[in-house]
């Protein structure tokens, strides 16, 4: 008798109907213009560039471009608020205003999401529920250390550095504009803030919210542009602190920039965490954790966790259990209220990650990936694992930003510490495991700046997130991230 | 291929995380489950009830009437499914299969000194005994929960694998009362144990103790479903019952279902409701789904 062949059938033919969540209620101006000085102001340059949906490829807005004449008025403007106004205010006055923006962003929360999952194609329901709420509860959070700085740093007088110039990504575009913005204000500098280019809507969406809060002109300027931007940014004189979330090779020009000057910078780079599956963990809930580390906004996610390491005694069925659950996973339309995984940020990412997916099986990885149907149009990867991989592919060492997992298998807790550390990376990583004892273990051998236990990709504004050796240095979120924008 | 396990290490069953297994819920909650998706679902839905009386004060007339109930759901609406089964007490089984004749509705009734479980293994077999005599087709039973937190698993294993032998030809549904174990480790282990000692079906809950089913729960249960069929290739059916009361939820239990076990569970065959008010709010809704009106609770028959 043949052997019967043992699998689920995920095709139920009960499919779910489009949920799709409506567009109606917001408002996208046709332009942008550079919000500098509390003021909208055209780019020197007259030039503006298009913003696109990478869901369906049409244009949202255009964006203004901003050159090094902008920067200037921009660094000029929050000189001047900083001089004049913002440095002199009472610290609980300055803490009522960021209350006030975390309330906003509350109200206008749905409005935001939908922005948020148009821009930048992640689904409504991360934008929803995790994104907005989580930038709010950042504003709320630094808002109440806004009076209390003294008793952050007993004894020590902290005094604000100036003006912050702050760069920020496209994976998390209005939430990273928070991390960057709330602890700033806070600590009585201004700011002067710039967005990804292909994700600049919500951060200009903010730049409204900020100017219905009353907030003092210049405190606060958000002008757009791409690479040439920032960089004017960073090498203005008058600028006192960086601030940059994004990539190494970024991360790496802006510190050579700044070198020999007196400006502070935090940087918050690229990853390569490892996710690490002990043969004693709860592993349904542990593979929930492999989905949850690696596809959570199609892995555009700098602590993604990429590199998943399994015990051997327990591979077959890790691996079954993870391929059974990436059958469940819609992938789709980003507005959509049951789409689990939505575009891909851009062309040009999509091309790196197909770059990668063809690296890795000209390597001999064996590439797997879910039975799901992409939409005709826009930018798509389906869920992606690789297995029969080793710390030599260039898929494990290089960060991929996209949903690809590259997974291998360890015997040890020496081997796997090994392994995991075996990177030029350090920013993040998960462990799995019934027993404490072995978890503490593991958190004091690995070299990451954010570990999780049992779980992963949670974030907090209490807690302080920030990498160890290529992933950057400082920390934003928690009492830590008061530090990076003071002086003692 | 009928092979089963040769040995059961009960010191074996997987760990159960709950933050983790609350994680997966919150994704199963936030599905939005719309038009023809929702008409399918609640048929789905009313075809897997079991419909339930276990009163202390049923009477023959009420077993009739519910038998009635579930023969003719809603006339007025025609083409709609019937429930599965009706559950009595194992004295009304007689006469709910009586008035159930020819409708292809089955009866099923409670055993083994239920709900607490608390009496001789004798008296519990020949309760079984009764029921099946009577022609049950399904015997929902309880594990005895005091013994299993004394750690006799063998007791409990011994016992289910009895009841099995005694059920014949009827389907045995082991109702683990999840509500008495504490931890989603025990309701994993009670669910391994059931389903290694013979189960057809697991089932949460008796319905008189709080809290009854509930979604994690269910998913720890249908894990452990899943893990068995994986090794043997055998189907376990799930019947989450008590605290059902409303079609979203029960929608939710489906999408729970299709998306860990798949379509060879998404039937009454495999999977149960048991309820007996959520018969009522399917009804109202599918009529809904019809009309695009709501009609008031009264337009639907109260058994």
């Amino acid at each position: 008798m043949a052997k019967k062949i043992i699998k689920i059938n995920f095709d139920t033919g009960w499919d779910l109907a489009p949920a799709p969540e409506s567009t109606g209620h917001i408002q996208l101006k046709e332009q942008y213009d550079l919000f500098i000085g509390g003021k909208w102001i055209k780019p020197s340059s007259g030039k503006y560039f298009a913003t696109n949906n990478p869901a369906d490829e049409k244009k949202l807005a255009m964006i203004a471009e901003a050159n090094s004449k902008d920067v200037d008025k921009a660094v000029k403007a929050a000189r001047k608020a900083y001089d004049k106004v913002w440095s002199k205010m009472p610290a609980k006055e300055r803490g009522k205003y960021i209350y006030r923006i975390a309330r906003l962003i509350q109200e206008k929360a749905r409005e935001f999401a939908v922005i948020e999952t148009l821009d930048g194609g992640k689904p409504i329901r991360e934008s929803r529920d995790i994104d907005i709420p989580l930038a709010a509860a950042h504003f709320f959070y630094y808002a109440g250390w806004a009076d209390k700085l003294d008793y952050a740093f007993p004894n020590r007088k902290p005094q604000p550095l100036g003006v912050a110039g702050q760069i920020t990504p496209w994976n998390f575009p209005l939430l990273m504009a928070a991390w960057k913005i709330a602890p700033a204000l806070a600590t009585g500098n201004t700011v002067v803030l710039k967005p990804a280019e292909t994700t600049s809507l919500t951060a200009l969406k903010l730049a409204e919210v900020i100017q219905e809060a009353g907030l003092p002109d210049g405190v606060v300027n958000i002008i757009t542009g791409a690479g040439e931007t920032g960089a004017a940014i960073v090498n203005h004189n008058d600028v006192d602190k960086i601030a940059f979330t994004g990539s190494t090779g970024v991360g790496k020009i802006i510190q050579n920039a700044i070198a020999g000057t007196p400006k502070k910078a935090t940087l918050e780079l690229g990853g390569k965490a490892a996710n690490i599956i002990f043969e004693d963990a709860a592993l349904d809930q542990a593979v929930e954790g492999i989905i949850n580390g690696i596809y959570f906004n199609q892995g555009h996610v700098c602590c993604a966790g990429s590199r998943l390491f399994v015990q051997e005694s327990v591979y077959d069925i890790v691996l079954r259990k993870l391929k059974d659950r990436m059958e469940s996973l819609v992938v789709g339309n980003p507005l959509d209220k049951n789409t689990d995984i939505g575009a891909i940020n851009s062309k040009e990412q999509l091309q790196v990650i197909n770059k990668y997916l063809k690296i890795g099986q000209k390597e001999g990885a064996e590439m797997y990936q879910s039975n799901c149907s992409l939409p005709k149009k826009g930018y798509w990867c389906k869920p992606t694992l690789f297995t029969n991989v080793s710390q030599s592919n260039r898929i494990v060492q290089e960060e991929i930003f996209g949903p690809v997992l590259a997974v291998q298998t360890f015997r040890t807790v020496a081997e796997v510490i090994e392994k995991a550390n075996n990177t030029p990376y350090g920013l993040s990583a998960g462990v799995w495991t019934d027993k404490g004892s072995k978890l503490f273990n593991m958190t004091s051998q690995l070299n990451a700046g954010i570990i999780w236990g049992n779980t992963f990709n949670k974030f907090d504004p209490t807690s302080p997130f920030g990498g160890y050796k290529e992933s950057g240095f400082g920390r934003e979120g928690g009492l830590h991230g008061l530090k990076p924008y003071l002086k003692f | 291929m009928s092979k089963t396990i040769k040995k059961f290490d009960f010191s074996s069953s997987p760990s159960v995380d709950q933050v983790g297994i609350n994680d997966r819920i919150a994704r199963i909650t936030a599905r939005s489950i719309k038009k023809e998706t929702k008409i399918q679902g609640l048929k789905m839905a009313l075809n897997m009830v079991d419909l339930t009386t276990l009163e202390g004060a049923d009477t023959d007339k009420k077993v009739i009437q519910l038998c009635n109930k579930a023969q003719n759901l809603h006339n007025s609406h025609p083409n709609l499914p019937t429930v599965a089964a009706v559950c009595v007490y194992p004295n009304f089984v007689k006469i709910a299969k009586a008035n159930l004749q020819g409708s292809g509705i089955n009866v099923a009734s409670v055993a083994t000194a239920f709900p607490s479980g608390n009496s001789s293994r004798k008296i519990k077999l020949l309760d079984t005994k009764i029921a099946v005599d009577a022609g049950a087709e399904e015997v929902d039973m309880v594990i005895s929960r005091g013994k299993f937190h004394e750690g006799d698993y063998n007791f409990i294993f011994d016992e289910i694998a009895a009841i099995k032998d005694a059920c014949g030809n009827s389907r045995l549904k082991v109702i683990l009362e999840t509500g008495e174990l504490g931890t989603y480790d025990k309701v994993r282990k009670a669910s391994d144990i059931a389903i290694a000692a013979g189960a057809d079906f697991i089932k949460t809950s008796t319905g008189k103790i709080s809290p009854a089913a509930t979604l994690p729960v269910t998913l720890v249960m249908l894990e452990a479903i899943k893990d068995h069929y994986y090794k043997t290739g055998i189907q376990v059916g799930m019947k989450p019952a008590g605290g059902i009361s409303n079609s979203k939820l029960a929608l939710q239990y489906l999408i729970l279902v299709k998306e860990t076990l798949g379509k060879d569970w998404l039937s009454n065959k495999w999977f149960r409701f048991g309820a007996s008010s959520l018969a009522n709010d399917l009804l109202m809704q599918i009529v809904k789904q019809d009309t695009g009106i709501y009609q008031s609770k009264d337009y639907f028959s109260k058994d």
